[in-house]
């Protein structure tokens, strides 16, 4: 038998935690502090207020701001609340012709941006467009004119773009009421009426409220489609204010204002979905569907295949029309350059935005302390902010750094410094990894789950360690999850506009920047292949969130 | 001691302030089948990761085939251990097929080499046809088996399984227990195994330890486990009786509100002293002629028995099994007498 000691010499300490857990946690507390520094000095920015600009804005612009804001809110949520439980009521439990892919036909308008479907709207009724064509060449129909602008056409608009957040999570709140929840609704003496208001919609209500939060936050970021209707709100003050103004702390002033309006609808949604979680799956069978026939199974088939056409199909033929002409000119190097500045940023935002992921997801394994959570919270709070908001306050950090180093090196007896990290890739980069971060934690940390703490002891236990342990078993079943996030954060990235559009270094035009710029000077036909472009992208994800939802698994 | 395999002197560990082990002390030799029994939160799991290198040692060392493998502050990594593991969730690689889940472990050979043997060692535990299938195309009693499979390929000199049985129903569990008994012995293989099931440790256990908050009780055969409990936890936790109070008059008989009642341990003990006798239900004999009147309280009907619980006195109850065609109702009086071999006490 060996002695202890020589045999002291080929062992290894063992540690309660392998070692370097310590850093997983400095890690999270780094992102929730990345999230939350933007923040704080945008509201720092009341700190030195600017009180002319600030005044001129208080007298001209700010009461329309709030006007439309409010609007807006009430407008698309009462509109996105309507269509989408409508629909989902529709499709989820009821029985007509052409049900079966029209249920996943309605979640097809999360692939047309808002802003894509704006312009569109736009082209279709503008008045050497299709419409007014039509309607002209009618008898009598010469006379009649308007314009595709205002209040209502926004709200249209953004209902078509929005609907879908409330329909998916109400389909699957009413998918998930059980045949045997509603059978002892029945049993208790419940008709089928009020079955439906005190079981199904009370079940409903926290998906339905979450999927209706949702659609306001989009509502309260969207730039692109507000500004091509000339549609003065927040996001559109910030730009003129940072553009035309040149003043950054009054944008950062608006910012702040905007940034009470999520704020505010994030505490309403917390406040209407009360403690109640979402829906629990239903075990056992499904509730029976339905059947509509007759005059109702014919107007709820019009009634979802009217959205399915002005929401997709319609815009993306539009989209077609226009591409087919404007291809032979459109399809050149200068497009090539924009899908790859696109692409490269949507690459290298995926790689930062799953690292980040990936490190929360470890870090809450490891650690369940207050602050852990608290900063991997605040770091998922960033898909909240609109990217408009988002650049003011990285521009800001940012600005302030490059100031506080060019001091520095003035200082030290330099020449002046310029901008290092404002106005960079890395100033953009950071602003996607705050924003989309909840986007990738989703299916990376339902990846991780399948990751049990007893398969890396078994793989240990069987010899495995290193490079070899992560490559034969954590990469393996991590990869569908990551390759997921991977996927969405690319799509998020390429149709972002506001942040891009702010934060781009100058010259490096993107896909949707591209699309604002021939938008806004009412170039339709050549905004037209950048987002048939977007597009196409964006389907892939929404075929995979359709797949998803269809199958009720919730498997990344 | 030559061939001792696993020697664990006085091992303890703790998690943040609660000691979960405390002073376990074991000798399992070469091919030898050794089992931890106790209540959930016993510490016996503790125990098998502290084995395995899962769990930092604060006391105490653990030497596997001569080697010093762990001791406070120090301990060799799990995969350097050669030690196989069965986890309660078996934890299959839901990415590998069942004979990629056997091969996992296997290194240094070529494919062809390891494929032959995971699809050998399938065979052995009975899944020949189904090497290809994947973990979620298995089920419970299956992907123990390829578990086990895969734990032993290999050829580790010991084998720890957590709970391996508890997720499988009651007929499986039987014939799975000795299929793996069987393997383990083929192979030579030592094996360490944790349950809270005492008819699966006495199916597959040589040794049998009873552990009770951290503490290692007992280490016997199942034999001496049951008949020569060494504590009154042990008495109580394994096989079924009643523990009844009584003074002892001699080294070897205890005076009761049985009787005087003789067996052939003696005790050193001086007379007067009280003490808690042990009577199980095969102690206590229907006899007509019996010189004790017990009234039946409960009854549970057990197919060739029925087992009884007998007041015979105020606040002492006896368990007696009779065989299930004589039967007697609540409230009935039965008389019996008791027949002890080991007379099993504990200071009172």
């Amino acid at each position: 038998m060996l002695t202890a000691d020589a045999d002291l010499a080929i062992s290894h300490r063992v540690a309660p935690r392998p070692r370097g857990q310590w850093l997983l946690r400095a890690g999270a507390l780094l992102l929730g502090a990345i999230t939350a520094v933007p923040l704080a000095v945008l509201f720092g920015a009341w700190l030195s207020p600017q009180t002319l600009v600030w005044q001129h804005l208080a007298t001209t612009v700010l009461p329309e701001l709030l006007r439309n804001t409010f609007a807006l809110l009430v407008g698309v949520g009462a509109g996105t609340l309507v269509l989408g439980c409508g629909l989902a009521w529709l499709t989820a439990r009821c029985e007509f012709p052409g049900r079966a892919w029209l249920d996943w036909a309605l979640m097809l308008p999360l692939a047309l941006p808002a802003y894509v479907l704006a312009f569109v709207v736009q082209g279709l009724f503008n008045p050497s467009g299709p419409v007014r064509w039509v309607l002209h060449s009618l008898p009598g129909g010469g006379s009649i004119t308007f314009e595709a602008r205002g209040t209502g056409w926004v709200i249209g608009i953004l209902t078509l773009a929005f609907y879908p957040y409330v329909y998916l999570l109400a389909r699957a709140a009413f998918l998930g009421i059980g045949r045997g929840t509603l059978e002892a609704a029945r049993l208790l003496g419940l008709g089928p009426w009020a079955t439906f208001f005190r079981v199904v919609l009370p079940m409903a209500r926290p998906a339905i409220v979450a999927g209706l939060a949702l659609a306001l936050m989009e509502t309260l970021a969207d730039f692109g489609a507000v500004s091509v209707f000339n549609f003065d709100t927040f996001t559109t003050a910030i730009y003129k204010a940072w553009f035309g103004l040149f003043n950054l702390p009054a944008a950062a002033q608006l910012a702040s204002l905007l940034l009470l309006f999520v704020a505010l609808t994030l505490v309403a949604e917390r406040r209407l979905r009360g403690r109640a979680r979402f829906h629990e799956t239903a075990r056992g069978a499904p509730a029976p569907r339905i059947v509509l026939s007759g005059w109702r199974a014919g107007l709820a088939a019009a009634a979802t295949g009217v959205v399915v056409a002005a929401g997709f199909a319609l815009p993306v033929a539009q989209l077609l029309a226009w591409v087919a002409t404007s291809a032979a000119t459109e399809l050149d190097v200068r497009y090539w350059t924009w899908l790859s500045h696109t692409l490269l940023l949507g690459g290298s935002a995926a790689l930062v935005t799953l690292s980040g992921a990936l490190l929360l997801g470890l870090a809450r394994r490891q650690f369940s302390d207050r602050t852990t959570l608290a900063a991997v919270e605040l770091s998922s709070l960033g898909y909240a902010i609109p990217g408009s908001v988002l650049a003011v306050g990285v521009m800001l950090s940012f600005s302030g750094i490059d100031n506080s180093l060019d001091a520095l090196w003035r200082h030290a007896g330099g020449d002046h410094l310029g901008p290092l990290l404002g106005g960079s890739i890395a100033s953009l980069l950071l602003a996607y990894l705050i924003r989309f971060l909840a986007v990738a934690n989703g299916p990376v940390s339902s990846a991780l789950e399948c990751l049990r703490p007893s398969l890396i002891e078994a793989a240990r236990t069987l010899g495995a360690r290193g490079l070899d342990l992560i490559g034969r078993v954590y990469l393996p079943l991590l990869r569908p999850g990551l390759v997921t996030a991977a996927l969405l954060v690319v799509v998020e990235v390429m149709k972002e506009m506001p942040a891009t559009l702010l934060l781009r270094p100058f010259g490096w035009d993107t896909l949707a920047v591209r699309i604002f710029e021939f938008t806004s000077e009412g170039d339709w036909r050549r905004a037209a292949l950048p987002a048939l472009t977007l597009v196409l992208a964006s389907l892939g994800p929404v075929i995979w969130l359709a797949r998803r939802t269809a199958s009720g698994n919730p498997s990344a | 001691m030559p061939d001792t395999l696993l020697r664990i002197d006085d091992i303890a560990c703790r998690y943040d302030q609660v000691i979960a082990l405390d002073g376990l002390s074991l000798r399992l030799r070469r091919g030898e089948i050794g089992c931890l029994l106790g209540p959930s939160g016993c510490g016996k799991t503790t125990a098998l990761r502290a084995i395995a290198g899962f769990e930092p040692l604060v006391r105490g060392s653990i030497w596997l085939g001569g080697r010093h493998i762990g001791m406070p502050g120090f301990g060799l990594p799990p995969d350097q251990r050669g030690v196989g593991m069965v986890f309660q969730d078996y934890a299959l690689f839901p990415h590998l097929s069942a004979a990629q889940n056997v091969a996992f472990g296997l290194r240094g050979l070529p494919q062809r080499e390891r494929r032959s043997i995971a699809t050998r060692l399938l065979e052995l535990v009975g899944l020949g046809g189904l090497s290809e299938r994947y973990p979620h195309e298995l089920s419970g009693g299956q992907q123990q088996r390829v578990a086990v499979a895969r734990a032993v390929a290999p050829q580790p000199r010991l084998v720890l399984m957590d709970e391996p049985f508890s997720n499988l129903d009651v007929d499986l569990r039987e014939r799975l227990g000795s299929d793996i008994r069987f393997l383990l012995k083929e192979q030579g293989v030592a094996a360490l195994f944790v349950t809270h099931d005492q008819n699966e440790a006495f199916l597959i256990g040589d040794h049998i330890g009873v552990m009770c908050q951290g503490r290692l009780l007992q280490w016997d055969s199942a034999f001496n486990i049951y008949h020569q409990p060494a504590e009154r936890f042990v008495a109580d936790f394994i096989g079924q009786g009643r523990l009844i109070s009584g003074v002892l008059c001699a080294a070897n008989a205890v005076e009761t509100s049985l009787g005087l009642i003789h067996g052939n341990v003696a005790y050193p003990w001086p007379a007067g002293h009280r003490v808690a006798l042990l009577l199980r239900p095969d102690d206590i004999v229907p006899d007509p002629a019996g010189p004790v009147v017990g009234e039946v309280v409960a009854r549970a009907f057990k197919g060739a028995e029925t087992l009884y619980i007998l007041r015979v006195g105020p606040e002492t109850e006896v368990l007696c099994e009779v065989p299930s065609r004589l039967d007697y109702p609540i409230g009935a009086r039965l008389r019996v007498r008791v027949e002890v071999e080991h007379l099993i006490l504990f200071a009172d």
